[in-house]
């Protein structure tokens, strides 16, 4: 029996030195620490895997994935008390491309403590989208790769979120394939209003843990994003009826979709 | 007797050093980007990139180089060329890389910082990226801009000049496009004849025949061909109907239902040398660009300026054509500091 009572001291003792080690500190914007936040590109209940992956929508077209990049930018971490912390902008953009794997993970530096709540944009905002192109370096660099890259030159600003594949019920393009595209873009207009397909996208991280950023640990919130979303949200979409899908009308009601693709699944400590 | 052969020698030798073109420049220091006493303030924002000499010499380098397209054939210079006032003479739509043509006619590179938006429809908001637009266009240059970076950091002259112009010899795209525009900002034409009469420099006066052409033009073609500059920058329909290839001009850019077929108001300087004339390069002689503002019968989208047309009669038109001529700036097309060294 004392053997038992002295088990569950010790287990008590246990559990209470841990719940003290991650007790959150005081809030100091200066006091960083890692925090990432990771993309885990997905369709339905598969891992996607690029070209050989071969994926059914709602509207029973079934598709694969040759290219997956989207840009991520200004990230804000909440904590329980609903105080924000903006990561500086110059530091909050990522191009997230299927492609490289370690560019899943937007690595940012927040203040130690606690967060149940993150919100970040799924595009480029219009400030930056206009800035002076000394102030578009890394990701944001408009000479982009040797695939174009993320960036319409005839029409000033970036391309938000680019996805292309193959669909045998997508009409034979001019490079006689099957093939479709989506470069979804558009943050407002410069000189007249146009297209704003600027998403903002808040998870909620109460439900499946909370982020408890300490600058000994290495917090990783790691979200779902469910590509068969787009196709099977709030609109349905057609990849026959819509096979290219760039600078139109149509991009918003792609864009619509996008909010539902995202889901926290949970947040490693 | 010697001595005095020696001092003529010495005389003549220090007269021909005197000559020599680095003792000319000495003598014409580099001025930077200096607005023309009546034009209004630029809109390129200087601030951000101050001409200097080593980068306008860079960015005059950049704008000849062949290596800016995938098989280092074609230049800027190839469509904008300077004695058509930078635009491609003889062109109804600019002749690309592999013989490819473009939709559209090759524009004047031509006071570019009083342009606050480029291209016929607009869609570029910024002279600094402008040049990413014909490098990746696949009937203009047909190249990426990381991959003209990488030729250019390649080069054995590009490093250096860079590090002379803005203090790194990494080539960036900020860099490499701002270079570019130092040189096309510097690319002004303000010394037209119109240009002294106005200014009331020397003697300059119009004749009865530019004066009443003048007049006409200030009545007729003011309300969109705005001095000095001769355009106020505006997006219109100009009437001239949907070409071939059902061009839609401003609304690709915008989306607005308003702006079909909508282009930019060009300048009316220097048209004795950019023929063709319109988005599409149509009218190949000015008159017939004059007839048809005469005769336009508008639809009803077409500007509500010129829906009645501007029924003018033939001398009218003779007037008009004689003030044109005064608005071609001779010293713009043959400025040797802005032509391929």
């Amino acid at each position: 029996m004392i053997k038992h009572i002295s088990y569950l001291l010790l287990i008590v003792i246990t559990l209470s030195s841990c719940k003290k080690e991650i007790g959150a500190p005081p809030f100091d914007p200066n006091n960083l620490a890692p925090l990432s936040v990771e993309f885990d590109n997905i369709v339905g209940g598969q891992n996607l895997v690029l070209n050989t992956g071969n994926y059914k929508n709602a509207a029973g077209e079934t598709y694969n994935i040759s290219t997956l990049k989207y840009f991520i930018s200004n990230i804000i971490v909440y904590k329980a008390d609903g105080a924000p912390y903006v990561v500086p902008q110059d530091s909050s953009y990522f191009l997230i491309n299927e492609a490289e794997a370690d560019s899943r993970f937007a690595r940012v530096n927040v203040p130690e403590g606690d967060y149940s709540k993150i919100t970040f944009t799924l595009g480029v905002d219009s400030l930056r989208s206009t800035m002076d192109i000394s102030k578009r370096t890394g990701v944001l660099d408009p000479a982009g790769g040797h695939d174009g890259g993320m960036y319409w030159g005839w029409n000033s600003g970036y391309i938000f979120f680019k996805m292309e594949g193959s669909s045998p019920q997508a009409p034979v393009d001019p490079t006689g394939q099957h093939s479709y595209r989506y470069h979804i873009g558009g943050f407002g207009g410069y000189s007249a209003p146009t297209l704003n397909n600027i998403h903002i996208i808040t998870m909620d991280l109460t439900n499946r843990g909370i982020a408890q950023v300490r600058k000994n640990r290495k917090a990783n919130i790691h979200l779902f994003t469910d590509i068969s979303k787009l196709f099977n949200g709030a609109t349905q979409i057609s990849i026959a009826s819509n096979p290219q899908v760039m600078f139109s009308a149509y991009s918003t009601t792609v864009a619509n979709n996008f909010a539902a693709m995202f889901t926290h699944d949970h947040t490693e400590n | 007797m010697r001595k005095k052969q020696v001092a003529i020698i010495l005389i003549l030798a220090a007269a021909v050093a005197a000559c020599s073109r680095d003792d000319f420049a000495i003598d014409v220091p580099f001025l930077g980007f200096t607005k023309p006493a009546h034009f209004p303030d630029p809109v390129y924002k200087i601030a951000n990139n101050e001409v200097t000499k080593d980068g306008f010499e860079l960015g005059r380098k950049l704008f000849y180089e062949p290596r800016l397209s995938r098989n280092n054939t074609i230049s800027c210079g190839s469509c904008h060329i300077q004695s058509a006032a930078f635009t491609q003479h003889g062109h109804d739509v600019s002749h690309g890389i592999d013989d490819r043509l473009g939709r559209r006619n090759s524009p004047p590179i031509m006071n570019l910082a009083w342009t606050p938006l480029y291209m016929w429809d607009g869609g570029v908001f910024d002279l600094d990226l402008q040049p990413i637009v014909p490098i990746t266009a696949h009937e203009e240059m047909d190249e990426s801009v990381s991959n003209v970076i990488a030729k250019l950091q390649n080069h054995s002259a590009y490093p250096a000049l860079f590090k002379k112009a803005f203090g790194s010899d990494q080539i960036t795209t900020a860099n490499f496009t701002k270079a570019l525009s130092q040189f096309m900002i510097m690319c002004i034409s303000a010394e037209t004849k119109y240009d002294s009469v106005v200014q009331h420099l020397g003697n300059a006066a119009f004749t009865a025949q530019e004066e009443a052409g003048y007049r006409l033009v200030q009545q007729h073609c003011g309300g969109c061909h705005k001095e000095p500059l001769f355009t106020d920058n505006s997006f219109r329909d100009n009437g001239i109907g949907a070409g071939a290839n059902n061009d839609q001009g401003r609304y690709e850019v915008t989306l607005n239902e308003s702006d079909k077929y909508k282009f930019k108001v060009p300048s009316l300087r220097n048209l004795a040398y950019s023929a063709p004339y319109m988005h599409d390069g149509r009218f190949i002689r000015l008159d017939a660009v004059i007839d048809h503002y005469s005769e336009i019968k508008g639809s009803v989208d077409s500007d509500p300026l010129l829906r009645n047309g501007l029924s003018l009669n033939a001398a009218e038109k003779e007037k008009i054509l004689a003030f044109l001529n005064t608005l071609n700036d001779q010293n713009f097309v043959n400025n040797p500091a802005l032509a391929e060294q």
